[in-house]
């Protein structure tokens, strides 16, 4: 009895609880459920059978092609320069620390469009680079190389940025135990840094790849919109939708959106798995 | 081992933490370097180890010259204030790390890492905690753990940076006890480093007294107490 009287005077009233977490459902339910709900059923809404073939069909079967192996490439190459980014930043104070810090961010408050341009001005047929890439052959602009570079410009901060805070947390204390114990940079980095920060480095490249899988932007300026050849999925959904073709668009844009829930279930399950081992980390 | 500290200078950015610090540390002795914060005893203790490096002067390990040998090369331990365990390691892998992280013809066989871990936890008073993780020990624990990490790989020299200074008196106490223990069993040449005096009169063979990157006496505690060389040292110590 006693109890019961404590819990109320620390707590709000059974109702004024219940009324509160209806709104947070209900916001939840309309600004994140509702609309995924639509693109999936928008997507079935023809049957199964037309889904299907709007997914096997060659251009959208190249469009997931295309943003796979940008995602590919783009994620590894961000995932090892964002955690050396933030290694160095973070454990160690040199000339031009704060520069680079802000240098990182520069994705962040660049609208990728004016991302995409400023690669259209470094390498298009009247770049910077255009004329001389012209003379040997080689092509970027409305082609693969395009593509990937935008992606990894917009993608860049993600690593970085997850793991700057938690390894300035974390000090550099523990390295130097290592070195103290006879260990070489290479065992320091794999035995000590690397499993400190493992979790954040995870999320950082999830997000990475959400990111780089869904960038529409930037993407869109350099690929040209070659059906077939440079149309990556957000950009092949835009095409579909633009033909009336709403089976077809949302059934990408689902297929866009699974891939999404996918990287985030891997995430809640290897989360629940070593959630041990995230606890004694400390993140 | 005998620890010669030749006139050390250290500057960062516009302010210096070492003005000319020069010691002549014996074999098998226990010094303490105590000072208030901002004296540069944390600086000193640090090049000792290797893990800063001053812009003039030598440190010489029995005789021979250190001053550009790598922290992984000097066969020193330390004992970090704030204990800096291996998180994500269980206390019997913290203890190990110095003899796993060895090269292969060097390191010793498992069993035999394994029985090594266990005499150190013996030696530490923690038998038994081989399995736990450093989250689920209590601060004095943990430092012994850290002590008991520093001592794998058989250091001649062993260096504390303020090594009780996160715990609360009683287990102060009874680590200060410990480590006195250790060090004469073990046969070690120890530095630590602390701003309270009582606890480095009461530890320590030798005392120096720093002050503004300066010695301002280095005697045992008695000689301290009895002829303070300056000022300073008699405000500072009575």
């Amino acid at each position: 009895m006693a109890r019961r009287r404590m819990k109320a005077a620390v707590t709000e009233s059974r109702a004024v609880r219940c009324a509160l977490i209806l709104i947070a459902l209900a916001w939840l339910a309309l600004v994140i459920l509702l609309p995924l709900l639509a693109v999936f059923s928008q997507a079935l809404a023809r049957g199964s059978r037309a889904f299907w073939a709007a997914i096997v069909e060659p251009d959208a079967l190249a469009a997931i092609r295309l943003t796979l192996v940008t995602a590919i490439i783009v994620v590894p190459l961000n995932g090892v320069f964002g955690m050396c980014a933030a290694w160095a930043i973070a454990k160690h104070d040199f000339r031009g620390r704060d520069l680079l810090t802000t240098l990182i961010d520069l994705p962040f408050s660049v609208s990728p469009v004016v991302a995409g341009l400023m690669f259209v001005l470094l390498f298009g047929a009247n770049g910077w680079f255009g004329p001389w890439l012209i003379a040997h052959g080689i092509r970027i602009m409305f082609a693969v190389p395009a593509i990937v570079i935008a992606t990894a410009f917009v993608t860049f901060p993600y690593v970085a940025r997850e793991l700057i805070p938690l390894m300035s947390a974390q000090g550099k204390a523990e390295e130097e135990a290592a070195l103290t114990l006879g260990a070489g940079f290479f065992q320091t980095f794999w035995h000590v840094t690397l499993p400190n920060i493992r979790w954040g480095l995870l999320y950082g490249i999830l997000l990475t790849n959400a990111r780089a899988m869904g960038e529409f932007g930037a993407v869109s300026v350099v690929s040209g919109h070659i059906r077939g050849l440079t149309d990556t999925m957000p950009l092949h959904v835009e095409v579909l939708y633009n033909e009336y073709n709403f089976v077809g668009a949302f059934a990408v844009a689902s297929l866009l959106a699974a891939l999404a829930l996918v990287t985030l279930a891997a995430k809640a399950l290897l989360e629940w798995r070593h959630r041990d081992s995230i606890a004694a980390t400390g993140h | 081992m005998t620890i010669t500290i030749d006139n050390l200078v250290k500057t960062f950015g516009t302010s210096s933490a070492l003005n000319g610090v020069s010691l002549e540390i014996p074999d098998r002795s226990f010094v303490a370097l105590l000072g208030p914060s901002g004296s540069g005893k944390t600086t000193l203790l640090r090049i000792i180890a290797g893990l800063e490096t001053a812009d003039s002067g030598h440190v010489l390990f029995g005789g021979e010259d250190v001053t550009n040998r790598p922290v992984q090369r000097r066969n020193i331990g330390f004992v970090f204030q704030h204990y800096a365990l291996f998180r994500h390691m269980t206390v019997a892998q913290n203890i190990a790390f110095g003899l796993t992280v060895m090269k292969r013809r060097d390191r010793p066989s498992k069993d035999a890492i394994a029985a090594r871990v266990d005499e150190l936890l013996a030696l530490v008073r923690l038998p038994g905690l081989g399995g736990r993780f450093p989250s689920q020990l209590s601060g004095g624990q943990r430092q012994r753990v850290a002590l008991a990490r520093a001592l794998a790989r058989e250091p001649a020299i062993l260096l504390l940076d303020e090594p009780f200074g996160a715990l609360d008196t009683k287990v102060r106490r009874e680590l200060r006890g410990a480590l006195r223990e250790i060090h004469d069993r073990v046969g070690l040449t120890s530095i630590f480093v602390t701003h309270d005096r009582e606890e480095a009169f009461a530890l320590a063979d030798t005392v120096a007294i720093l002050s503004a990157g300066k010695i301002e006496q280095f005697a045992a505690p008695r000689e301290i107490e009895r002829a303070p060389a300056s000022e300073f040292v008699r405000d500072f110590v009575i």
